[in-house]
């Protein structure tokens, strides 16, 4: 293979990565809004397992793709609001409430699976898929309009809330306050902020932003529901959240690296058929496990990061 | 003189406590009132009710001639009472501006109606910041994220960050704990001239000598009553102290002249990193005899802590050497340093010096459990063990319902008295005192105080580390002040002085006044 093959791959390469880092940086975000709040989020996945599951079946019954993505993503806010009620009011510990509703939802998803999604011939909508959204002008740029600007709506999605929420917490009052409970909750109730307020709605909207993230594989990827089809990308994405230091823009970095390697994979493998191609594939978790040993750099997490708020 | 915060009769029982019974208290405006009162007396339960963190069971609060309710330091905030309290409630990653603006944020013009997702308008808040602290002297830059700024300047952040909420009522709350003398002298000159400008100020401490120099009113509780109103001028340090305590109280230990003889303790050159990988301890070299007790002075967090930890084996220097009696100890385990005669009372009594859900009787053998007559080999003698317990429990006066209740669930006061009763009840040379009385009451710091006496007299060598002064000029033989890791000049203690020993603390050195070790 020539320089100039590759350079021909190269857009390809680039905008496989940004989009199988899609999910990933979905997953980084939702753990961002939580944790920012000091509500440890492990449930990611689950979230995610759960909204794909959701958005296929309310796009079967209700026949629209959209209103199956509002499904998934309203089914992640909804685990949102458990994750709340049992690590802020009930004060569970929150790896243990995490845990709790990756199980469930390992189990509820197979059962729905089963029950409702693994039957011939369902009638889904025809294409079952978003499709690519081609933005006028800009998606004639060489290589970065390949890379950007003819991609599909949960991507684009994705790119706006990278703005949106670092918008939202390094700029506005919400973002202060939540920053503030995050760091010293005792300071916040002292100046009136409603601690547990902030860190339900915090962890309401980290979960509807998993949701997003899990109708991604069903509707904007693979068009119906398969078992355990987020395959880890959750925790990837809590990796990417360490790495990008609880940041979204740094998240989206950490995302995009996550997913550069299985996008090489995929445009190369046919140029070398002699290399495995699990090398690539495991390269993702390889660097989950190196970042999250903290070899590269050591990122401080919010102060109060996983410790329920006692008042008084 | 008008009022501008008066509270009737305010009760607030907690389970198994009555932190404030009926207790009345009358805020005059432009004035500022010391509240007295030992640890556990109420008067943290007592402010914390005036701002409105705590709802009272029952009685009234008036604001201003007025009847009030609070419900959350929101109300209270709305009502112009400000609270700085004793640990610090400034988010330490966020700038002055921020913290100033935090709960009141200030948004861009224009973009109010988008609620909380408005935009922050930090240069306004900044400039505000600016304005506020030359107004009150209190010269604090606003743009310096939190973290960064030394303790006298944070809590003048927390003054203005009350200033800013436009409080006149300001509750301060232990300020003066954390401080060293000069910064607790210009925090008196910042609350003289806020009263000045009209702002009335409840000042709360434990400690005489503040009331003294800066109060107009005295209020004393104890045992969540108030027992007494009155004016420095009426009033003198030894009746103050009685109304806190209950009884009579010596303020300050009696003791001879110190007759040292022989080096037990010889530190040479000791260097120690603290966690973060920084050298702490910087060429620290010093000698400790028999029979007299050297103080080391200093602000929190000046390597003080971790020499501790070096000398009693729980942390490894980096270099130097600690000899006791002549023998090298530097790297020996921390058994084996207490078994060539070093007690320890250490700074974190929870967590360092007891273990808190075991009871009172196995906490007093835990460093001498293994040994007869408590054990052989694998084999304890419990009855031993309590007999122990019985005898130490009498000597050192602990009030406990019994020598099998949790060292957890005692008073901090008789926490430190089952520690000196285990650490001073087995034999030994040295003993290394870490802020032996901090948090404790008049009461108990007397108690201590006089066994550290009696320890010197009886020709033990004492090692004093302590934050107070004045703990550190009524028990020293000679004082050394550490700054910054560094054994910056060791005086004795005919030539000390609050003074001198509060610049060295400071880190300032004129050679004249210092004697170097």
């Amino acid at each position: 293979m020539d320089f100039a093959t590759f350079m021909g791959l190269l857009p390809s390469i680039l905008s496989s990565a940004l989009r199988i880092s899609t999910p990933i940086a979905l997953a980084a975000y939702s753990g961002v809004l939580c944790e920012r709040a000091a509500v440890i989020n492990i449930a990611i996945e689950g979230m995610m397992l759960v909204a794909a599951m959701v958005g296929d079946l309310v796009m079967i019954y209700t026949g629209s793709i959209w209103i199956g993505v509002l499904g998934g993503v309203l089914s992640g806010g909804l685990l949102g609001l458990v994750h709340a009620v049992f690590s802020v009011s009930l004060k569970t510990d929150q790896i243990i409430s995490g845990t709790a509703i990756n199980i469930f939802a390992g189990g509820v998803t197979g059962f729905a699976y089963r029950r409702f999604l693994a039957m011939p011939s369902i009638p889904r909508p025809n294409p079952s898929t978003l499709q690519p959204i081609h933005i006028p002008y800009l998606d004639k740029i060489p290589v970065l309009g390949n890379v950007l600007f003819q991609s599909r709506p949960i991507l684009y999605m994705m790119l706006i809330l990278t703005f949106l929420i670092h918008y939202m917490l390094f700029y506005s009052p919400w973002g202060l306050r939540t920053r503030a409970v995050g760091e010293h909750p005792e300071a916040a109730d002292t100046l009136g902020i409603n601690v547990y307020k902030m860190r339900y709605i915090n962890v309401i909207l980290g979960g509807l932003v998993a949701g997003l993230g899990g109708v991604w594989f069903s509707l904007e990827q693979v068009g119906h529901f398969d078992m355990l089809m987020t395959n880890g990308k959750g925790f990837i994405g809590l990796a990417a959240m360490i790495f990008g230091k609880w940041t979204p823009f740094g998240s989206l970095l950490a995302a995009f690296i996550f997913g550069l390697p299985e996008a090489i994979q995929i445009n190369l493998s046919f140029y070398f058929p002699n290399i495995p191609y699990q090398f690539l594939s495991m390269s993702p978790y390889i660097l989950t496990i190196i970042v999250l040993t903290g070899v590269v750099g050591k990122a401080l997490p919010p102060a109060a990061d996983g410790q329920p708020y006692e008042k008084g | 003189m008008p009022l501008s915060l008066e509270a009737k009769g305010i009760t607030k029982a907690f389970p198994g406590v009555l932190a404030n019974d009926h207790v009345d208290f009358q805020l005059e405006k432009g004035k500022i009132h010391a509240l007295l009162g030992e640890n556990g007396a109420g008067k943290t339960t007592l402010m914390n009710i005036l701002y409105g963190l705590y709802r009272p069971d029952e009685g009234q609060i008036f604001v201003d001639g007025t009847s009030v309710r609070l419900n959350s330091p929101n109300d209270a905030i709305k009502l112009g009472i400000g609270m700085v309290h004793q640990h610090f409630m400034l988010v330490p990653v966020m700038t002055v501006a921020e913290n100033m603006m935090l709960g009141t944020e200030s948004v861009k013009k224009g973009t109010g109606w988008w609620g909380p997702l408005s935009f922050l308008d930090r240069r306004r808040v900044e400039k505000d910041t600016r304005h506020l602290s030359e107004k009150y002297n209190l010269n604090v830059d606003p743009t310096i994220p939190v973290h960064m700024l030394p303790v006298g300047v944070q809590q003048r952040v927390e003054i203005l960050k009350a200033l800013y909420r436009k409080a006149d009522i300001l509750i301060l709350d232990e300020p003066t704990a954390v401080l060293t003398p000069q910064e607790a002298e210009e925090l008196f000159v910042i609350m003289r001239s806020l009263r000045d400008q009209g702002v009335s100020i409840i000042f709360i401490t434990h400690k005489l000598k503040e009331v003294f120099a800066v109060a107009d009113r005295i209020t004393v509780m104890r045992a969540g009553k108030v027992v007494g109103h009155t004016t420095p001028a009426e009033a003198t340090e030894s009746l103050l102290a009685s109304m806190m305590v209950g009884r009579e109280v010596l303020l300050t230990v009696k003791k001879g002249p110190a007759h040292p003889t022989e080096t037990v303790l010889d530190v040479q050159d000791l260097q120690v990193k603290d966690e973060r990988g920084l050298l702490a301890v910087r060429n620290a070299t010093f000698q400790v005899r028999q029979g007299e007790v050297l103080g080391i002075a200093g602000v929190q967090g000046n390597g003080q802590t971790e020499l501790v930890e070096a000398l009693t084996g729980l942390r490894k220097p980096e270099a130097g050497h600690v000899l006791m009696a002549g023998n090298d100890i530097t790297n020996d385990s921390p058994r084996k340093i207490l078994e060539t005669g070093v007690s320890h009372i250490p700074e974190d009594r929870r967590k360092r010096g007891l273990v808190l859900s075991y009871s009172i009787a196995d906490n007093m053998v835990l460093c001498t459990y293994y040994k007869p007559p408590f054990a052989r080999g694998v084999i304890m003698f419990q009855e031993a063990i309590n007999a122990q317990a019985k005898r130490l429990v009498k000597e050192f006066d602990v009030r406990a319902p019994s020598i099998y209740t949790q060292a957890g669930t005692l008073s901090g006061g008789n926490q430190q008295k089952v520690i000196v009763a285990r650490e001073l009840s087995r034999p030994y040379n040295l003993l290394v005192a870490a802020q032996p009385t901090r948090g404790l009451d008049v009461g108990s710091i007397e108690f201590i105080h006089k066994r550290v006496i009696e320890q010197r007299d009886a020709g033990h060598a004492v090692l004093l580390v302590s934050a107070e002064l004045d703990e550190i000029l009524s028990l020293s033989d000679r004082v050394a002040v550490m700054y910054k890791g560094e054994i910056i000049g060791v005086v004795p203690i005919e030539e000390a002085t609050r003074e001198n020993i509060g610049l060295l603390m400071a880190g300032i050195t004129t050679e004249k006044e210092v004697t170097h070790a």
